[in-house]
């Protein structure tokens, strides 16, 4: 039997059960587009992090305290030696390096606001001026901590918008002092909402000078060096330059860990990347199921059709050319399903775009390529067993059907 | 061509000119096997039939006429036995090679017409080019020729549903016939239609006949069997009595 006759005769063999045929399709359709779906999301996922982390800054090197045995970004491996601190003097002097465009120091810990008869808790965050280009942070009212000597800071305090909100409400805060612990600072600048920043909220965060962070808190130690490259191409000697200058500062010890911002993308990126296909690999759980879905409608078809069978084999049809007959109808369910679903799943990812603008749902290549073949997989792997038991009907039973 | 293989044995033996029966069954069983009891459906049956022939297997209900018949339609196997089929031993062909015979050599007409239903009339008188992988062009031209020589061109895209009894069996013949075999099987092609179109059936395929195609007609009705030119009467699984050897049948 030629291919064409074998196709033709399986598609009108399949047209001929519209509500079996119908309800196999269907439920690979579903099984396609939930993975579809679902894979769109989690990637959408992924390019949202990934973009909002992009927004952190740009060309971005992060200094900790701590060797990480790997050179990731772990923070379990940061505790595996006992570091010497990390301190102001070491972060002004990475200022004098080559490819280094800023360096901030950050130093932070927890604390309490008490002004205008409120009290709320913060999060009281050291650094000096140069943060806030860094971070690329807009002022609301006054400005940011000014130029000044690291280890020697004004009693001065920048507010994020949250807490001026909360604090202050409608009346000006700026030139206002307030109480930050047991220290009394002014408030000099208020920070422009930018919501969340990964961790940490920007608006509920109070920046003082360094020096006065490390003495509310009693620490010698940074808890991080931001610092900018001069441009992307720069960062890698950065991260030598920074390496080295601080091991010959720690008596030739590395035990600082420098990451770049490139690598905490990775990290998320292959985090997010591997949330997606979990999940798509959960999506695949019910195109399994419709495999064996359309395993049972073709087992019912070669009980229904058995009469036909013994017909065939008695017209002079091979057992092959049965079983390939019932494998094209069993692939063709698949397939029609497959792409129905796809279809679908793509109107879906178009409604979440719709819904929510910013979140990017497209499905990955990967998934869409991924669902078809397992589809098919599934389908023809399926379809093999009912196939086969139609190649085997004896003829002579098979004919007394009816 | 008329004559038991027995003569034609002997003739040939003397005048040693070979001449192969289309058909030589010998020593053929077939035994099944329902729990305990064995049945012996066939049993040591020796039959040979001649190219042309116009045969009617008759016989009580159980003595063995339908399996007969699928032996000799490749459909079924002896369980002892040898079958030749145009000189070929063919009980030892391979499935493969027994479907390649049954696409080219045998045509099979039914009681239940079996037809598929979900396909036209033309369709369903393609079918054996179909699964012999003819070309499409081939197909409709022969069918288009089959349909005008049954009298079905007016029902060519008509489905098995929307035929009548006598039209169905139209069908089923025309299919029988399309690969033009040697043999055309028919298993009680009457069992279902009146006497008037059991009556037409018969002389399409008596008609046929004529043209050369070796009849084989299994019937329970003996005025049908009596229009053929041999009859062979079955009783539990053996050949009790053949016309060729034994002379015309006792008027019952
Ligand atoms: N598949 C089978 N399994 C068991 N026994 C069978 C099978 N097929 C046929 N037989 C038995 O073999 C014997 C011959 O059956 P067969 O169908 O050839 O009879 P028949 O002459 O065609 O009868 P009828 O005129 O009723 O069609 C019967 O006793 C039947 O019960
Ligand atoms: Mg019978």
């Amino acid at each position: 039997m030629r291919t064409a006759d074998v196709l033709r005769f399986a598609r009108d063999a399949a047209g001929g059960y519209p509500l079996r045929t119908g309800l196999s399709v269907l439920a690979m359709a579903i099984g396609v587009a939930a993975v579809v779906v679902l894979t769109a999301l989690g990637d959408g996922a992924r390019r949202y992090v990934v973009d909002q982390f992009s927004a952190l800054g740009s060309n971005l090197v992060i200094v900790l305290p701590g060797r990480s045995a790997t050179g990731g970004f772990s923070p379990a491996n940061a505790l595996t030696t006992t570091p010497r601190d990390l301190t102001v003097d070491d972060a002004f002097a990475l200022t004098r390096l080559p490819s280094v465009r800023r360096v901030a120091p950050l130093a932070a810990g927890n604390s309490e606001i008490n002004a205008n008869g409120r009290l709320r808790e913060v999060v009281v965050a050291g650094t000096a001026a140069p943060y806030v280009d860094i971070r690329s942070f807009k002022m609301a009212q006054g400005r940011f901590l000014p130029e000044a000597d690291w280890n020697r800071g004004a009693p001065v305090a920048v507010i994020g918008s949250k807490i001026q909100e909360e604090i202050f409400g409608s009346q000006p805060a700026v030139g206002e002092l307030i109480r930050l612990g047991d220290r009394r600072v002014r408030v000099i600048g208020v920070l422009k909402a930018v919501g969340q920043g990964l961790g940490m909220n920007t608006d509920e965060v109070v920046f003082v000078p360094v020096s006065l962070a490390q003495s509310m808190f009693n620490t010698n130690t940074l808890f991080r060096v931001l610092i900018e490259a001069r441009s992307r191409d720069d960062i890698e000697a950065v991260k030598r330059e920074v390496t080295a200058q601080l091991k010959a500062r720690h008596g030739n010890e590395e035990d600082v860990t420098v990451i770049t911002q490139d690598a905490v993308l990775a990290t998320f990126d292959k985090l997010l990347r591997a949330l997606t296909a979990a999940v798509a690999g959960i999506a695949a759980i019910s195109l399994a199921v419709a495999g064996i879905l359309v395993m049972n409608v073709m087992l019912v078809a070669v009980t229904q059709r058995t009469a036909e069978i013994g017909l065939l084999k008695a017209l002079g049809a091979r057992g092959a050319t049965i079983r390939d007959a019932f494998m094209a109808e069993a692939a063709m369910l698949s397939l029609f399903g497959a792409f129905t679903g796809y279809g679908l799943g793509l109107f879906g990812a178009f409604v979440l775009r719709q819904m929510y603008p910013v979140f990017p749902a497209y499905p990955p290549d990967w998934a869409v390529i991924a669902a078809l073949g397992t589809a098919l997989g599934t389908g023809m792997l399926f379809g093999i067993m009912p196939a086969r038991r139609a190649a085997r009907l004896d003829p002579v039973q098979a004919l007394m059907k009816h | 061509m008329q004559g038991g293989d027995y003569v034609c044995a002997a003739a040939r033996r003397v005048v040693g000119a070979f001449v192969v029966p289309l058909i030589r069954l010998a020593g053929i069983e077939r035994v099944f096997h329902l729990g305990d009891s064995t049945v012996h459906a066939l049993d040591r049956l020796d039959i040979g039939i001649e190219a042309g022939e116009y045969v009617a297997i008759m016989g009580p209900s159980g003595s063995g006429k339908s399996t007969l018949l699928n032996l000799l339609g490749l459909l079924d196997r002896p369980d002892v036995g040898s079958y030749h089929l145009e000189g070929r031993d063919v009980t030892t062909l391979s499935p493969d090679e027994q479907a390649a015979v049954r696409s080219r050599r045998i045509g099979f007409v039914f009681q239940s017409f079996h037809l598929v239903p979900r396909l036209t009339a033309a369709e369903n008188i393609a079918l054996p080019m179909m699964l012999a992988g003819i070309p499409a062009a081939e197909r409709t031209s022969r069918v288009a020729q089959a349909l005008k020589d049954f009298g079905l061109d007016q029902r060519s895209d008509h489905r098995p549903d929307q035929l009548s009894g006598g039209q169905r069996q139209r069908v089923a013949i025309a299919r029988a016939t399309i690969m033009q075999p040697a043999v055309l099987l028919a298993d009680e092609p009457t069992g279902n239609l009146d006497r008037a179109t059991g009556d037409d059936v018969i002389h399409l395929l008596e008609v046929l006949n004529a043209t050369g195609v070796t009849l084989i007609i299994v019937t329970h009705d003996q005025k049908l069997g009596a229009r053929a030119r041999r009859q062979l009467v079955m009783e539990d699984g053996r050949l009790k009595h053949d016309s060729a050897r034994d002379g015309a049948l006792p008027v019952a």
